[in-house]
């Protein structure tokens, strides 16, 4: 019996780390971000998050030599809202520096023309980074499914990568509530326009059951350096804001919870209506949570926000 | 770089396409370029036309007007059908001239069975459908985006001139969901009309009444898939709605379309007595007793592959359920050689058109009667 209470006062403990770090000077007095300080926002947010003094050491606690890297980046926002080139850049130079070859780098999204438009170079071949749409390889023939979802899977994530880094967009979105971690997996699929009914519930949830997504996901980079509050998912600059932040974490459910707060306080600042009170509260974050899915936790009690 | 079809090679493949059919109605589409190399271009000015049946919305939105589905479309996004994209406030289709399976058909394969039996139809489809039946047996065209399949470029004056020179009288919109192509459909029915040549639809019928009145409006028959007669089915199964297609078919009725309608009976789901009877007396209330009605047989798909095949003795249950409540043309489908594929007069019982497998093989009506006893057999028996 002893034993017993003291896993359940272990569990009770065991809480899902969300590091937010912030640099209010990110873009020094310009609009770009500098390269210099979001390598070092980059390594803030990876040390608190893996508890170490060295950049380099926090990430070889996440990858290993002889790895297959994917970074599954959102590029449909263009040049203004897709992943920052920069956090990208930084998040290359230290796989690198873990011991990832450059070729076992994947950038990638559904689409090379989306990325170019976003501001990537697309690059394949040789020893280096490589960039480039599941246009390039296709999407698998074999249907995968869970609950709700049927879907093919990018070739990139089945045969280029076996560690999936998700680095997705702080955003508002008009059917799901908000797009950050979770939904950022619809770019993996061929058939995302045909889960956007009833606020992507349960759809979200079920697709990032997938085990070729699931057992892959390592670790959620959140671009929230330009954030948006209304009129998501496309860019609309008169609703987003300079939030010189990144969110990571290993929950992703966690990171969404904590990415919709933050939303969700901005929209109050501005005088919107909540989420909820605008019918479109982002109820994929609790399904993603239940008992069915357990894709992490979305209990504030069970969730850890750290800010550095 | 798509590669484009040169008409010689388009024929070829559609040729080809055809002589390969199965005797089978579920028998997938074979898709018509032979020597795709890998995925399309997603932008290609030939298949990107400005969308009918829309509205303009604030912030460069657009509400898509086309079926009771109303996406309501961002900038730089696509409705759910997947085929039409929202470019600066402007709704473009995707797909127009854009086909991804060309065929050589039978006309008893969409099925029409009382319409011009014994002559083929020239069968074509583009990529997308704004439904997703978990038991789609061309899923690999109809929930897919359009840059995810091999396509080609036929314009509606090829298709038009190719469906005459090989002596198909109809052109048939099928295979996925015509819905999500009406601006291409439209354009090559009147571009076949211009040349002597008919058009069909085979349709699941889920559409807005205006957009159904505009594009199937122009078709000289229409063939719907009513999947089931309860919403919950729909909902589940489809991911759609059924009151809609209801609708359908009683405006397509007013219109004085000719219409068949197909019901994949699905074992477990929609196969009960009392479904099959509320189907038959709303078909007899609201459209009348001389729609031809076809059971056909499920066969596990995509999605549902853990049910088995419809056995026949349902089918049968079904078209007697029908039969009882007083339907003239009730049919068996997808199980060949079966006597519910062939047409009966309603009065005499003698025995009208025989079909075998998908081939009309007597064809005993004349001047639009039964020769035995001159009861009137509606359909369009001639060209």
């Amino acid at each position: 019996m002893r034993l017993l209470a003291a896993e359940e006062q272990g569990a009770s403990l065991a809480k899902s780390r969300v590091v937010i770090a912030r640099d209010a000077m990110l873009r020094g007095a310009g609009t770009t971000v500098d390269s210099r300080r979001m390598l070092s926002l980059l390594d803030r947010a990876m040390q608190a998050l893996f508890d170490r003094d060295n950049p380099i050491e926090a990430w070889k606690k996440l990858v290993g030599p002889g790895e297959a890297v994917g970074l599954k980046v959102n590029a449909l926002g263009g040049r203004g809202f897709s992943s920052n080139l920069q956090l990208v850049e930084a998040i290359c130079q230290r796989l690198l520096e873990a011991g990832i070859k450059a070729d076992d780098i994947v950038v990638w999204d559904r689409d090379s023309d989306e990325l170019e438009h976003a501001g990537f170079h697309v690059s394949t071949g040789g020893n280096r980074v490589q960039c480039f749409g599941t246009d390039r390889v296709d999407y698998e023939q074999e249907l995968v499914t869970h609950g709700s979802v049927g879907s093919r899977l990018s070739k990139i994530l089945t045969q280029r990568c076996n560690v999936l880094i998700n680095v997705p967009v702080l955003k508002d979105h008009d059917g799901a509530g908000v797009s950050i971690a979770l939904k950022n997996m619809y770019g993996v699929i061929h058939n995302p326009n045909k889960y956007h009914p009833n606020g992507c519930n349960p759809y979200i949830a079920d697709l990032n059951m997938l085990p070729g997504i699931r057992t892959k996901m390592r670790l959620t980079i959140c671009d929230a350096t330009t954030a948006s509050y209304e009129g998501g998912p496309g860019y609309k600059p008169e609703y987003s804001w300079k939030n010189n932040a990144l969110i990571i974490s290993q929950d992703p459910v966690a990171l969404d919870y904590t990415g919709w707060q933050i939303i969700e306080r901005k929209r109050a600042e501005k005088g919107l209506k909540t989420l909820e009170g605008e019918g479109r509260a982002p109820r994929y974050i609790a399904t993603a949570a239940d008992a069915q899915h357990r894709l992490g936790t979305n209990d504030p009690k069970r969730i850890a926000v750290v800010d550095v | 770089m798509p590669y484009e079809l040169d008409r010689r090679s388009f024929v070829r493949c559609a040729l080809a396409s055809g002589a390969a059919l199965s005797v089978c109605e579920f028998a997938r589409p074979i898709v018509a370029t032979p020597f795709w190399a890998g995925p399309q271009k997603r932008d290609d000015s030939r298949f990107t036309v400005e969308a009918k049946f829309y509205q303009k919305l604030q912030n460069k939105k657009i509400k898509c007007k086309l079926c009771p589905r109303e996406c309501t479309v961002g900038d730089r996004e696509r409705g759910y059908c997947g085929v039409r994209e929202n470019r600066g406030g402007t709704y473009y289709t995707l797909v127009h001239s854009r086909v991804c399976a060309a065929h050589i058909d039978p006309i008893e394969k969409k099925p029409l069975f009382h319409y011009l039996p014994g002559t083929l139809a020239f069968s074509l489809a583009t990529a997308g459908c704004n439904v997703n039946c978990k038991f789609c047996q061309n899923w690999d065209i109809s929930q897919v985006r359009p840059e995810q399949v091999p396509a080609d470029y036929a314009p509606p004056k090829l298709v038009a001139e190719l469906a005459k020179q090989h002596g198909c009288p109809t052109i048939a919109y099928t295979y996925s969901e015509p819905v999500i192509f009406s601006e291409y459909l439209m354009d090559t029915a009147d571009a076949g009309h211009e040349a002597g040549v008919r058009s069909v639809v085979v349709s699941n019928g889920y559409m807005q009444e205006e957009s159904l009145k505009t594009a199937y409006g122009k078709m000289d028959a229409v063939k719907i898939d009513l999947k089931a007669f309860s919403e919950t089915y729909y909902k589940d199964v489809v991911v759609g709605e059924l009151k809609p297609v209801l609708d359908s078919l009683v405006t397509l009725r007013k219109m004085n379309k000719w219409n068949e309608i197909v019901y994949l009976v699905v074992p477990t789901l929609n196969d009960s007595d009392a479904e099959f009877r509320g189907l038959a007396r709303w078909i007899k209330s609201n459209l009348g007793v001389d729609v031809p009605l076809h059971f056909t047989q499920f066969h596990p798909e995509y999605l549902l592959k853990n049910l088995p095949i419809t056995p026949v003795p349902t089918l049968e249950r079904a078209k007697a359920i029908a039969d009882a409540e007083g339907l003239h043309y009730v049919y068996i489908g997808n199980v060949p050689g079966h006597p519910a594929q062939n047409t009966y007069c309603p009065k005499c019982r003698h025995m009208l058109v025989e079909r075998v497998g998908l081939t009309a093989t007597q064809m005993l009506i004349r001047k639009g009667s039964c020769p035995f006893c001159r009861q009137p057999i509606p359909g369009i028996w001639h060209a």
